[in-house]
């Protein structure tokens, strides 16, 4: 077993137990700190696929934006475990069905694909000039699609906060 | 993947120079903040510890280390321990992706004075920094004080807010370096003059280099936009709770903080290690004299920007919050897209 191996085994049991920890712990914060952990894991492997500009980004948006939006959300709320409401039966017989068949429907694809081999040669599909040729010529509809798709939420979310600021005024 | 052993000595031992160097000029730009302040409003400032008071930093750090530790008893312990020790991890990390000095050419090889030349250096600094909030935000909720807790959650909207400027205005100098590599950035700065003009940043995006200095001190909460810590408002900001060392290593993270970041905006805008006529002093002078003059002068524009810092500090009174964010938002972002656009042109039809 040689260094890459050991680093690939080490980050996807610290992605999955994360990720297991971010849906068992009871605080919120804890979990929110779960799942900071769980990007740093899956970064890991982005670097291991030579993929760095991805394991950054992952980073920088997501561990280092978004979550501290959450962070600040439920500090602000303040939940902790002993204010958490008891929800109600029919929530958690739905919430337990609706897993079920994600479960069943992921577990049926996973059947049928085949597993391949770990594949150590490194390619340099993941590294920034690739990946932004890429971006701006075979998938330049998609990507100023989705921007524009990011517009729109932007102008969403202006609208819903100034509404509020004028009903208080 | 082989391990060489060779190449992981020469990476420790690099890496404990720049961590101890690091903090020892953090050490000393305590010292040197009060000194300031004291020449700025007519006083002497420390002078009882050794002479000028030099040992002040070492007196500052004994006591904290001897003062009592006190843990809240309704705090979130885990989390109230893991916030000092992210805030100094983070101010440390950054310095692995700057180039301190050029390669160092002998007969056994080529040694280079970078932790790592990563192709994406740049972005890395941003990750760093964007995770730097997380040692405020989490010491301060786990200290459970209304004070704290509001002062985590100004330095937060701050770090964010200003974090986009920042990106904004340092997208207008990539345009223009076509690199996301400091070491790249670094050497296309090389020497002074070149081709009919300065080779230097600053001298090509000054608007993007104000406008990164502005976010700079936002990031590093320091004067005038220390809002995090603004006592008049918030008793002491978000380490009230915190006492002995955990207070010291937050104080500390700011200091070792304010001369990483010194040193990269000397990298990205000053040139970095370049200087006139190096290329002179290069012929004259053995490769590793050349190296130790090459720091040197890093170093010195380093120290340089961190002065610059502290003048500003005992010069501006603070902002106030929502002026704070106004200028953020409507001033600094709108400054930096305008800054991207005339790039662009300028690449587009001047230099092409």
């Amino acid at each position: 077993m040689g260094v890459y191996e050991i680093i690939f085994w080490f980050l996807t049991v610290m992605a999955l137990s994360c990720a297991l920890g971010v849906i068992l712990s009871r605080n919120p914060v804890n979990s929110v700190l779960f799942l900071i952990a769980t990007f740093f894991a899956i970064s890991g492997h982005y670097i291991l696929l030579n993929a760095q500009f991805l394991a950054i980004v992952n980073i920088i948006v997501y561990a280092g934006a978004i979550m501290v939006l959450f962070l600040f959300v439920i500090m602000l709320m303040n939940l902790n475990a002993d204010t958490e409401p008891q929800k109600n039966r029919l929530v958690q017989i739905a919430g337990a069905i609706s897993g079920g068949t994600l479960l069943l429907v992921i577990l049926a694809a996973l059947r049928t694909s085949t597993i391949t081999s770990l594949d150590q040669t490194s390619t340099d599909i993941g590294l920034i000039k690739n990946l932004g040729k890429t971006l701006f010529t075979q998938f330049v509809l998609p990507f100023e699609i989705s921007s524009v798709l990011f517009l729109s939420a932007m102008i969403g979310a202006v609208v819903i906060g100034r509404k509020e600021t004028e009903k208080t005024a | 993947m082989q391990l060489d052993i060779a190449f992981i000595i020469e990476k420790v031992l690099l890496i404990s120079v720049i961590l101890l160097g690091s903090l020892g000029i953090a050490m000393y730009a305590t010292w040197a903040e009060r000194k300031v302040a004291a020449v700025m409003q007519d006083r002497r400032g420390p002078n009882r510890a050794g002479f000028m008071g030099l040992l002040q930093p070492m007196a500052d750090g004994l006591k904290l280390f001897f003062k009592e530790e006190i843990i809240p008893d309704r705090s979130t312990r885990f989390l109230f321990i893991l916030g000092p020790a992210l805030a100094m991890l983070t101010a440390v990390m950054t310095s692995a992706v700057v180039p301190w000095g050029p390669d160092i050419v002998t007969e056994n090889g080529v040694i280079s004075l970078q932790v790592a030349d990563i192709n994406i250096g740049i972005l890395f600094i941003f990750g760093v920094v964007s995770l730097g909030v997380y040692g405020v935000m989490l010491g301060g909720w786990a200290s459970n004080n209304k004070f704290s807790l509001l002062s985590s959650i100004r330095a937060a909207s701050q770090a964010i807010s200003y974090e986009l400027a920042m990106g904004l205005s340092l997208v207008a100098m990539l345009m223009m370096t076509g690199s996301l590599s400091l070491r790249e950035i670094v050497e296309q700065q090389h020497g002074f003059w070149d081709a009919g003009y300065f080779t230097w940043n600053f001298f090509k995006q000054p608007l993007g280099f104000f406008i990164f200095l502005v976010c700079a001190f936002a990031e590093l909460n320091r004067a005038p936009f220390d809002l995090p810590e603004c006592e008049s408002e918030l008793n002491m900001g978000y380490h009230q709770e915190y006492s002995s060392m955990k207070l010291g290593f937050y104080l500390f993270a700011e200091y070792i903080n304010l001369f990483i970041s010194s040193t990269v905006i000397a990298t990205l805008f000053f040139g970095g290690y370049n200087f006139p006529f190096m290329d002179e002093v290069a012929a004259s002078v053995s490769p590793i004299l050349f190296a130790i003059i090459c720091v040197l002068t890093l170093l010195t524009k380093a120290i340089c920007i961190i002065l610059f810092f502290m003048f500003i500090r005992w010069t501006l009174p603070r902002f106030r919050y929502d002026q704070l964010m106004r200028l953020g938002w409507k001033s600094l972002i709108p400054l930096a897209l305008v800054n991207m656009v005339i790039t662009g042109a300028v690449i587009l039809w001047v230099i092409k």
